[in-house]
């Protein structure tokens, strides 16, 4: 065992982010406490307890690990720990802030009024980007059981937070439902892996079950280790929203505030790939462990993104079709990770690709969804109908959506096209061809779904003609999500950079890696 | 002191674990899906418990003291929701909440 002796500046150095977030949550509620309802100060503590995690974070990205770790090397104390602070887990601690950021600042209006218990919404979005960030940094199966179940409990309270309506809590049930079964099976899967194992430690997994002759049950493991990697994948898949494991969905999308829709759409699902990630690739990502699984992951990959495109043709609820144009997208993110073993395309490796399309996706769908919600609120409905007449309404929410459409679409020089590009990319280069098309041709198919709704748009009659004022929130975060959909379009270099950067710390590891 | 091998205790786990999961897919009424999702959880604690000592360690009953918490906030959250049902509706099978579909 190494000397971990506990060297508290190296811990609150490394967890900086995180206590910011425990604290401000913590804070938020007490505040809410003594002040209930007699100012709206609680999203503006909320995005500054934000910031200030998001600089945390960029503090770190900054900083040199051989410093920090007195000598000891960076690998040694990386590989032992139970949460990883290493440039993975950076990338997905500033996704989980910026999410939760601009879920706050479009929301303000709309929960407004929606509910009296302002403060402990705001609170329960900072939990989330905090379980966020563990499930981003766990690297021991307790954190991942611990940091999944955490953000699941948080999901299910925000869907359900508005009590007097009656979808907002059969949305929650439903997702209370399913979760809890999926999770059930996540956690025994998890037990399967430490049973054979003998630790919970990622590393020491990965190093047992690359010589099987050394685990438990050897005339077992054969056929334990696939079935315990599809437990844990219901449990993952479930909150990424995969098929089959995502009939919870458009029930939860449709009935949750749109704020937590917006939410749900991005935080969980990055979260979710984060684990998969550091899960599948690390310990199971040589190519005799990857036989097992890259089968089925590939298989669920074309099975979602058709499903997903498919489903969504149908829909009158714009809510409920977002939410299967997210499983569409799940599906794309997950191209890229089956295809993770090919060489790379474009100055990205496959999973630096994933990380790319999760950026990319995270602005344009807030952006769409800050739109949703700024329509939802102001006309009181998430109907197709709604956005009738929207272009003469408000062309500038008209025309924003109308671009984030086309770069979910997948079209040229927008950000979604260069994720899609890459992933795609990615599995073709790994003699996936298979995948790429199905990709592609859904692609296609998605462009109908979308396009009804810019045709009503910009072609429908609108029930009342008066102009529609979005709130300077939603003004605020349709505007960034705009310049960022363009910027990660026309120039998208340094942030294949960063995601290439953050995928260096997926490396599956080699068994002398580990120190015992 | 090993009298019973590990091999039963995933087969005992296992049963568990599928009675749990009939239950859940087959039983209509909240409450009792609730307690079937108990029972999946409770197999898992078994299955760790097991594990740990055939290991002759401590992590996996470690990881039943989080296993534990985490159900029972688990359960918390899911009565909150069923009582918020129960207000709205006055019934709380599965079947009947479901104004949403398609």
């Amino acid at each position: 065992m190494l000397d971990l002796s506990p060297d508290w500046g190296v811990i609150l150095t490394h967890f900086a982010p995180e206590l910011i977030l425990v604290i401000g949550a913590l804070g938020l509620l007490s505040y809410d406490l003594y002040v209930r309802g007699k100012d709206g100060l609680q999203p503006w503590i909320t995005l500054g307890v934000l910031l200030a995690a998001a600089l945390a974070t960029g503090w770190l990205y900054t900083m040199d690990p051989a410093e920090v770790f007195e000598g000891r090397s960076a690998g040694e104390v990386f590989r032992s720990g139970a949460f990883l602070s290493d440039s993975f887990t950076h990338f997905f601690r500033l996704m989980s802030v910026l999410t939760a950021g601009l879920v706050t600042l479009s929301g303000i209006a709309y929960m407004r009024g929606k509910t009296a218990f302002k403060g402990e919404f705001y609170a329960f979005v900072l939990f989330a980007a905090l379980a966020m960030n563990l499930m981003a940094g766990a690297n021991d199966l307790i954190v991942i059981a611990l940091g999944i179940e955490f953000l699941s409990l948080v999901s299910y309270i925000l869907t359900g937070y508005i009590r007097e309506d009656r979808l907002s809590i059969e949305g929650g049930l439903k997702y209370f439902l399913y979760g809890s079964i999926t999770s059930a099976a996540m956690l025994f899967g998890l037990t399967y892996l430490y049973g054979i194992a003998g630790s919970t430690s990622l590393p020491v997994i990965a190093e047992a079950v690359r010589q099987p002759e050394n685990l438990v049950v050897t005339h077992l493991s054969t056929f334990i280790v696939p079935a315990a990697l599809f437990l844990v994948l219901a449990g993952i898949g479930f909150k990424v929203a995969i098929a089959p494991f995502h009939q919870w969905s458009p029930d939860a999308y449709q009935g949750a505030p749109t704020p937590v829709t917006a939410f749900l759409s991005v935080g969980p699902k990055a979260a979710g790939f984060a684990v998969m990630m550091r899960l599948f690739i690390t310990v199971f990502g040589t190519p005799e462990l990857s036989a097992t699984w890259l089968g089925v992951l590939g298989a669920l990959a074309g099975l979602t993104m058709i499903l997903g495109n498919v489903a969504a043709l149908t829909q009158s609820d714009v809510k409920r079709m977002m939410a299967y144009s997210s499983i569409a997208q799940a599906g794309y993110m997950l191209v890229g990770i089956a295809a993770f073993g090919g060489t790379a395309l474009m100055g990205t490796t496959p999973l630096g690709a994933v990380l790319f399309f999760i950026l990319a996706y995270l602005f344009t769908n807030l952006g769409a969804f800050a739109v949703i919600i700024a329509v939802d609120r102001l006309t009181g409905s998430s109907s197709v109908s709604a956005f009738a007449g929207l272009s003469k309404r408000s062309p500038f929410l008209a025309i924003a959506l109308t671009i984030f459409f086309l770069s979910l679409i997948g079209i040229p020089p927008l950000s979604g096209f260069f994720g899609k590009f890459a992933v795609f990319g990615a599995a073709v280069a790994s003699d996936m061809f298979g995948l790429a098309v199905v990709g592609v041709l859904t692609g296609v198919v998605s462009a109908v779904y979308y396009f009804q709704i810019v045709k009503t748009m910009y072609f429908g009659d609108p029930a009342e003609g008066g102009a529609l004022r979005p709130s300077p929130g939603v003004v605020f975060v349709v505007a960034t999500a705009l310049v960022m959909t363009l910027i990660i379009g026309l120039v998208p270099q340094p942030f294949i950079e960063i995601a290439n950067q953050a995928v260096t710390a997926l490396e599956p590891i080699a068994g002398s890696m580990v120190a015992r | 002191m090993n009298a019973v091998p590990l091999g039963h205790w995933l087969l005992l786990t296992t049963a568990l674990f599928g009675v749990g999961a009939a239950g859940v897919l087959l039983r209509r009424n909240v409450m009792i899906v609730l307690m079937s999702v108990e029972l999946m959880l409770n197999a898992v604690n078994i299955a760790l418990v097991a594990a740990a000592r055939a290991h002759g360690q401590i992590e996996g009953q470690l990881f039943v003291f989080f296993s534990l918490t985490v159900a029972a906030a688990e359960v918390a959250v899911g009565l909150a929701l069923v009582v918020a049902i129960w207000r709205s509706l006055g019934r709380t099978d599965v079947d009947d909440v479901s104004v949403m579909h398609g």
